[in-house]
């Protein structure tokens, strides 16, 4: 813990202290202020072009009020002391029609808590360098082969100070550092075009390109989308499924990540209200949701909410042991949070999201499972998914998979959708590996807002599931 | 729109103004408000009132280009803006087709955006409103409960202005109820929605977004799992004006001029089945994302994309159309102040057939009524064209609807699907989406279930 006056506050305590009172003025128990200073740099390549570098400020504040079982909200990007005064006056009339009596806040040392290191803030480093890395992942694609007709190539960077007070004392900081570098390549063949895609993203600054090779990510997209040209339309109907090692964990995020958020379980919107304590999985499964693992996409200090992140153990060994909570979740239930309130930005509301999700070791070789699978299908890359929470039905598109004929991996597929029920699949994990590695960064959208997301597992098996293609 | 909003107009112009020997300069800003307002179990959850603004600056100097932009509308941050925005053009590549929009004579045709009576709607009646939503979704059926019942509403005035003479600036508003429901059976949950949209709240129909939103989640309560097969399937217009929202990317004239179109080389070629024409009309009222003009300020118009199966028309903003030699077609599009413009359709329409859905159901011996799709997004690829959604829906068996069917498939690839379209329903419906609803019969899909 340090005190606020040793670094640039972004607004001072003594005024935070009259925003939050002002909050609270019509007689509502609970306001927050959260405000949010991030400045970004985004540079594109495309048809072998730097087309456009980009830099984007946002910065404002959003206040939440909460009256019993009203939440009243208002945002601005006026940090000035009438900005935050008016719309703390809207948030607090917005949620109760008012006492008028007078409240008072007092904030203590502000809390700063962060999980990550960055070595080489993005700030300091020249745009030159940036777009540079767009051009060698342009040369490293094209050279793959001369099936490559289109690269395009985006890189971007972001540095968001955070700063949250609310009017039950909690007062706490983070500074969020993200980069991230994506590729996208077209291939053409006979058989039309087909497409590949990678993508690299860290909690931490420029010195992610000191430890990853983006010639690499490059050549793997760019070799997928060449794989694709002679792949054959994917199966239809239920088989086995082997999912590469840090390539499924979208697979846990849709099947069952967002069914464990307690403000879906509240309204028992979810297929897994009601069954904590229960077998919900294979025992094989232990499923974690780490907001601390340092570096990774989903890594927060605090989440926004304040609450500084942790480790969560949603499943063990198959049993479900917690949900994941926000302030108003936690409250209602009288429990503790769990650093899961998180929020797209000051214009939205926070509400219970996942950080980094991802299920721990097996024991199996991976080459072992592959090799105990007669028929079926390899996924060595999957795409975004969807699930439906109340049914626990989801799907999730795979961009590379192959057949496994005979215990080895043989012919490469055709783009498809898969789709299973969470708590069936979940169960129907037979073989898991020891070979665990986290995914690629991800975007999760619920209700609207999209935050940055990290997931990982080990090559795992599913006894049965559905892929969604062509061929009979 | 021209010159609607002056204020913000002149602060457009006066960021164009500075423009420096060489440079062509655009500015786009804008400010708007929303309120939101959800209601659960008779209760106020939350109501969100809110305002924001920002402002997006593009620079072209020697066929270089740089922006920035930022979520204020501060003198200060508008020149830092600026100053940021001229930095980075040093790092852009030369593109000899780089440029701004010219006004091209193509006349706006007058729309009306902005209503009087939403303005100056009470908050108070908002709450009523969305509370009664509730009560007649809970009303419509016992076995559905309501997650969330929401009122939205929201007002934006934008104003671009360039060194090439383009100055435009206009203001809108708009509001929409929506219902999410869940439907219970013993240990099944089934999930469905309803939504109303209008001009202003008097125009919403509540009951029927009630009893759509009952309808969608009971309909689905003890669906199986059906077993693969090839089959004739109907979308219902919601599903229809997702598909149709997916060709957009092909049509994209900047897609084409990459090679990332599947329709490349195809102009003037079958590229559907003779009954289907698709137009692109922002400039038609009673589409939901009508709009005068484009994302670049110039005049909205109408395009005819498909023409009886006849691929006829790319789409392109004045970055395209000057790479490959044509016209802009009015179709740059623009996310708000925080990007420049990129190319897409605006409202695109497909032309009616003339049965209803229950008569284009009764022709149909061994199908399945498409309800609704998940995983667009992830499994539908617009330049290999390889589609594969997730799917629930009702089986059709001898031109009658039969039971309800879920955890399946819809596979093929859009090329084949286009020309394996049957026919089409005269149910058009104005969703509030990008494109049109009506239903849409397509054969021979891959099912795949158990």
């Amino acid at each position: 813990m340090t005190k606020i006056q040793t670094v640039e506050p972004l607004v001072a305590p003594d005024v935070l202290e009259r925003v939050l009172a002002k909050g609270r003025s019509t007689g509502a128990e609970f306001s927050e202020i959260y405000i949010e200073d991030k400045r970004s740099t985004s540079a594109g390549l495309d048809d072998g072009k730097v087309e456009q570098v980009t830099s984007g400020r946002d910065r404002g504040a959003g206040i939440r009020v909460v009256s019993g079982e009203t939440t009243g909200f208002a945002h601005t990007s006026d940090l000035s002391e009438r900005g935050l005064l008016a719309a703390a006056q809207a948030a607090a009339l917005a949620a109760k029609q008012g006492d008028g009596g007078v409240h008072k806040v007092q904030l203590g040392d502000v809390l700063r808590h962060s999980v990550n290191t960055v070595k080489l803030s993005p700030d300091a480093v020249e745009k030159s360098r940036k777009v540079e890395l767009l051009k060698r992942v342009d040369a490293a694609a094209r050279a793959v082969n001369a099936s490559i007709v289109q690269v395009s190539a985006g890189y971007g960077d972001s540095r968001k100070r955070i700063l949250i007070a609310n009017s039950n004392g909690v007062f706490s900081a983070d500074e969020q550092v993200r980069t991230l570098l994506r590729v996208s390549v077209v291939a053409t063949g006979d058989g039309g075009m087909q497409t590949g895609y990678d993508s690299l993203g860290h909690t931490i600054g420029f010195e992610m390109f000191d430890e990853n090779d983006v010639e690499e990510l490059a050549i793997r997209a760019a070799k997928q989308a060449v794989t694709k040209l002679s792949a054959r339309p994917a199966p239809s109907g239920a088989m086995p499924v082997v999912i590469k090692r840090g390539s499924g964990g979208v697979l846990f995020h849709e099947a069952c990540g967002h069914g464990l958020e307690a403000d879906l379980v509240g309204k028992s919107a979810s297929v897994y209200r009601g069954k904590m304590g229960e077998l919900v999985a294979s025992p094989l499964v232990t499923l974690v949701d780490d907001g601390t693992m340092t570096a990774e996409w989903g890594a927060i200090g605090i989440d926004d909410e304040g609450h500084p992140s942790q480790r969560n153990t949603l499943i063990k060994d198959g049993v479900l042991t917690d949900y994941m909570w926000d302030f108003l979740r936690a409250r209602k239930e009288s429990r503790a949070q769990s650093g899961n309130g998180r929020r797209q930005s000051y214009q939205h509301l926070p509400m219970v999201r996942m950080t980094n999700t991802f299920v721990l070791n097996g024991k199996e070789d991976p080459d072992d499972i592959v090799r105990d699978t007669k028929q079926g299908v390899y996924i060595a890359k999957l795409g975004g998914g969807q699930v439906d929470t109340a049914s626990g039905d989801f799907v999730f598109g795979m961009t590379e998979a192959y057949l496994i004929e005979n215990g080895e991996i043989t012919e490469p597929l055709r783009e498809s959708n898969l789709i299973g029920n969470g708590p069936e699949v979940l169960k129907d994990i037979d073989l898991l590996g020891n070979d665990f590695a986290m995914g690629n960064p991800g975007t999760c959208g619920k209700d609207g807002q999209g935050v940055p997301v990290g997931d990982g597992q080990p090559t795992l098996r599913v006894r049965s599931l559905t892929i969604g293609g062509t061929a009979a | 729109m021209s010159v609607g909003v002056p204020e913000l107009q002149s602060l457009a112009d006066s960021v164009v103004e500075q423009a420096k020997p060489g440079e062509h300069i655009e500015a786009y800003v804008s400010r708007g408000g929303e309120t939101s307002v959800r209601v659960y179990e008779g209760e106020l959850e939350h109501f969100v009132s809110a305002q924001s603004e920002g402002v997006g600056i593009r620079i072209i100097k020697d066929g270089r280009t740089g922006f920035a932009y930022a979520g204020t509308l501060e003198p200060s941050a508008i020149a830092e803006v600026l100053a940021e925005a001229r930095d980075n053009i040093q790092f852009g590549t030369v593109d000899q087709w780089a440029g701004l929009a010219e006004p091209d004579g193509v006349a706006q045709i007058p729309q009306k955006f902005w209503d009087e009576e939403l303005a100056n709607y009470p908050t108070d009646k908002k709450i009523e409103i969305t509370k009664e939503l509730e009560k007649l979704t809970l009303a419509a059926d016992a076995r559905v409960r309501a997650e969330q019942s929401n009122y939205e509403d929201g007002w934006a005035e934008t104003a671009v202005s360039t060194t090439t003479g383009i100055r435009e600036s206009g203001r809108g508003n708009s509001c929409y109820v929506s219902v999410a429901t869940l439907a219970d059976d013993g240990d099944e949950a089934q999930t469905g929605f309803g939504f109303s949209v209008g001009d202003s709240p008097k125009e919403f129909d509540l009951k029927k977004a009630a009893r759509e939103a009952a309808d969608r989640a009971t309909r689905l309560l003890g669906a199986t799992k059906p077993a693969s097969k090839s089959v004739t399937i109907v979308l219902d217009p919601y599903v229809t004006s997702q598909f149709v929202s997916i060709l957009s990317s092909a049509l994209n004239g900047e897609n084409l001029a990459k090679g990332r179109s599947l329709f490349a080389d195809r102009l003037n070629e079958q590229v559907a089945d003779p009954r289907f024409t698709l137009v692109d009309d922002p400039t038609n009222p009673l589409a939901y994302t009508a709009t005068d003009i484009d994302g670049e300020g110039l005049a909205a118009r109408r395009n005819i994309l498909i023409e009886n199966g006849v691929l006829k028309k790319f789409v392109h903003s004045s970055y395209s159309a000057r790479r490959l030699n044509t016209k802009s077609t009015g179709n740059a599009t623009r996310g708000g102040f925080s990007g420049g413009p990129g190319v897409g359709c605006l409202a695109m329409q497909v032309q009616p057939g003339n049965k209803t859905q229950a008569e284009l159901i009764a022709a149909i011996d061994d199908g399945v009524l498409i309800q609704d799709v998940a995983g667009m997004h992830s499994g539908v690829n617009t330049i290999s064209g390889d589609f594969s959604t997730g799917a629930s829906g009702i089986v059709i068996k001898n031109g009658t609807l039969g039971a309800p069917i879920r955890e399946f498939t819809i596979a093929s690839t859009l090329q084949k699907m286009l020309l394996n379209i049957l026919d089409l329903g005269n149910d058009i419906d104005w969703l509030p989406m990008r494109a049109v609803g009506l239903s849409l019969v397509i054969s021979d899909v891959m099912m795949s279930g158990s």
